[in-house]
């Protein structure tokens, strides 16, 4: 991107001199109609699938629009005011945060843990770990509730046979009020654990060697060399996974709304946001009311990210 | 085309960018131009699209019946499109008949009709043409003819019933003794007989004498609170017998508690532990016939338990519907009245799927007879229990589902039934005070 940035940029800085003969202003802006048809498409789509919804959301918000009608009228704030006082809402936005809250450290940490190992693996066998350790995350969300439903019954599964050879009874992973989040969430993790590692992966070759041969001939141990050269070089690239991940595990559906067959669960353990929201307007056919709650999510997530990056640039500044 | 230009070496340069692009262009406006009318100006067909829910085996059956509806009828151009049960398929119907531009005909659950806008997205349906193809109610099963017809108007044209029944696996029951002379499940008259019978079925099988779909309970829910008598009033105030809907709820956590059925097992775990033998009786809807005649397991299946009186099954109905038109196209109207009473008069292939036609001639007729074991459930469907009536009730609607998500517990004992109660009413009050969409 960058390299493709500059040269546009010094043609436009060069004639600046110019400017003051009379022929130049018209080639500027002859320039400058021409530069329109270049950001024409892509403004088209930002106005048309993005700035567009985002405003017709909002107005829905307003509405009693509803899927099943065709005419719908302006309700004011009484979706608003309805959605504050809908335990519901606040349940499953609970139930997102939670999600958000036990998956986040185990996949930055278990992604930086596996892009450790197999950054010091030999050729031979790297390969072969960069693979599997990626392979999960290419699945489809589809395949992965299947496989993981399958392995969480209680009565044939996989997980509760492995328990009962060490003699631990039963789990009902799927239909326990208490287990079903964290049952979710260790899917979550097999399957989407991969894109951090290739991240952290990526990061780890980019450190030079000779830091941690300067260390070690210091005397550096491997703890030290890890905390005192991996974990500051890496900052930044934590920094911006920690972010995505927060904003993918907020994001948290379809594999919630799959592996409880769209029930959200028992006593709707396992319904995010996006789900009640998906319920509300889809199952329910209110989309001026869900239009309502997912710009109550849309705040939350801008509120969250921002004081994440806040945060974690003040880390930078401080270092 | 294609040998033209390979042997014409010399000229294949000629076909540049631009005039690639250009016929690109004009293929896809060929392709675009297809989808509209214009083409069955051009053949002369009558065009006519369908609408399912139809996959697995109630897809293959139907796009069976299809191909036969097809050779009889080369005058229409006929265009099923199949999509998931559930939300994915409520959706788009909502959203295809308020566009009025979707389907001529599609199906839907009876129980949906009025979730789905009989009036407004729903156009009745012509008895007097229906009557012409020979269906009237004197050749439905009259339920369900009843259950379509809402202020004395028919909105759906319904193609069978489908409901709650008892699977056993035969020789695991035979083991446990609990076969009549004629090889069928005994009949039971109260909770105490179905319990011992559960418990000489647990004795041969070792694990479980019975198993349900503990995470979608509404269905077993339904089927004993009709059995008690319960009414549901879903209009104002909430109108719940609280002592019938906690003895259903208390059966199904005794059911789980004493450990006659597995305190879970969900949609897809539950012919799974059938047909594994971990249990040796299943309360399920008739839909999982299929599935385990294919498996070739020795099965029968009989109606729904009597446990608190008749034999009463929690059950829905498959109909065809018509769209509300913007401009009215008597044509097509004629062809889908056509084609869904072709579909009902040809039922029997359908039946296959285990679901009860409704069109009764073909019930009544001897090729159904021997159709086994359908034949022994038929006589349920005729008092098959509909769910109560309202826009957020019925198959696959909120209702169902707020049921499920709050019954669950009380088959793994995360809630007492009282306790799963008042949160089911709460939630049932909800809906109640929430302006319908429709």
């Amino acid at each position: 991107m960058t390299v493709h940035a500059n040269p546009t940029e010094t043609p436009d800085a060069a004639p600046a001199p110019r400017s003051s003969s009379p022929p130049a202003v018209s080639g500027t802006a002859r320039r400058s109609a021409a530069g329109i048809w270049f950001v024409l498409p892509f403004t088209v789509l930002f106005a048309v699938f993005l700035i567009w919804p985002l405003i017709a959301g909002l107005w829905a918000s307003f509405t009693d629009r509803s899927l099943a009608k065709e005419d719908s009228s302006f309700v004011g704030l009484s979706n608003w005011v309805e959605m504050f006082g809908d335990p519901a809402v606040w349940q499953s936005l609970w139930v997102t945060l939670l999600f958000t809250l036990i998956t986040v450290p185990p996949l930055v940490a278990i992604a930086l843990a596996m892009a450790l190992l197999t950054h010091r693996a030999t050729a031979r066998i790297g390969w072969f770990l960069r693979f599997s350790y990626f392979a999960p995350f290419l699945m489809p969300v589809a395949v992965v509730t299947l496989i993981w439903e399958w392995m969480y019954q209680p009565e044939f599964g996989m997980i509760n046979d492995l328990l009962a050879t060490v003699g631990i009874p039963g789990v009902s992973w799927l239909t326990g009020e208490d287990t079903v989040l964290p049952a979710i969430a260790l899917t979550t993790v097999w399957w989407t654990v991969g894109f951090n590692y290739l991240l952290y992966l990526a990061a780890l070759q980019g450190i030079p060697a000779y830091l941690y041969e300067a260390a070690a001939l210091d005397g550096a141990g491997a703890w030290r060399r890890f905390t005192s050269i991996t974990v500051p070089l890496l900052r930044r690239t934590t920094t911006l996974i920690v972010l995505l991940q927060m904003v993918a595990s907020l994001k948290l559906f379809d594999q919630a709304y799959l592996m409880t067959n769209g029930s959200g669960g028992p006593n709707y353990a396992a319904r995010p946001i996006i789900g009640y929201i998906f319920e509300s307007g889809f199952t329910g056919l209110r989309i001026g009311y869900a239009s309502a709650i997912s710009y109550l999510f849309f705040a939350v997530i801008i509120v969250v990210s921002v004081l994440q990056l806040r945060l974690f640039s003040r880390k930078e500044d401080a270092a | 085309m294609r040998k033209q230009e390979t042997t014409g070496s010399r000229s294949a340069p000629v076909l540049g960018r631009r005039a690639f692009l250009a016929a690109g262009m004009a293929a896809a406006g060929t392709a675009l131009a297809g989808c509209g009318p214009a083409d069955t100006v051009l053949s002369g067909k009558q065009r006519l699209r369908q609408w399912n829910l139809f996959t697995g085996g109630d897809g293959a059956r139907m796009v069976e019946m299809h191909e036969a509806y097809r050779k009889q009828h080369p005058g229409i151009d006929f265009q099923p499109s199949t999509f998931q049960w559930g939300n994915p398929y409520y959706t788009k119907f909502a959203m295809g008949a308020a566009g009025g531009r979707a389907f001529d005909i599609a199906t839907l659950h009876v129980s949906r009709i009025r979730g789905l806008g009989a009036g407004t997205l729903l156009s009745p349906v012509p008895t007097d043409l229906l009557a012409q193809h020979g269906i009237t109610r004197d050749t439905i099963t009259p339920n369900i003819w009843d259950k379509c017809t809402i202020d004395g108007e028919l909105f759906a044209i319904p193609l069978d019933t489908h409901l709650m029944v008892n699977y056993f696996n035969r020789p695991v029951c035979e083991e446990a003794g609990v076969l009549d002379s004629d090889g069928n499940l005994v009949a039971v008259s109260d909770e105490d007989e179905f319990f011992e019978v559960c418990a000489a079925v647990k004795e041969v099988t070792g694990q479980y004498g019975v198993v349900t779909d503990t995470t979608h309970a509404w269905r077993p829910f339904w089927s004993l609170y009709r059995q008690l008598g319960g009414e549901l009033t879903l209009e104002g105030e909430l109108g719940i017998d609280d002592d019938k809907a906690l003895r259903a709820l208390d059966f199904l956590r005794r059911l789980s508690q004493d450990g006659l059925a597995p305190k879970s097992s969900d949609g897809a775990a539950t012919p799974a532990n059938f047909q594994n033998g971990i249990a040796g009786l299943m309360l399920s809807g008739n839909w999982e016939l299929p599935t385990l005649k294919d498996a070739g397991m020795d099965f029968g299946m009989r109606p729904f338990p009597g446990i608190y009186g008749e034999e009463l099954g929690q059950g829905d109905s498959h109909c065809f519907v018509l769209p509300v038109r913007r401009e009215p196209d008597e044509d097509a109207v004629a062809a889908a009245v056509e084609y869904a009473a072709w579909m009902l008069k040809n039922s029997v292939t359908w039946a296959g799927g285990g679901h009860v036609p409704a069109y009764t001639p073909v019930t009544e007729g001897r090729e159904y007879a021997d159709l086994q074991p359908q034949a022994n459930y038929r006589h349920a469907a005729e008092n098959v229990q509909f769910d109560p009536s309202a826009w957020f009730s019925g198959s696959a609607a909120q209702l169902q589902a707020d049921a499920g998500a709050i019954f669950t517990g009380v088959h793994t004992g995360a809630v007492t039934p009282q306790a799963a109660l008042n949160r089911f009413k709460r939630a049932a009050q909800n809906l109640i005070d929430t302006t319908s969409p429709v």
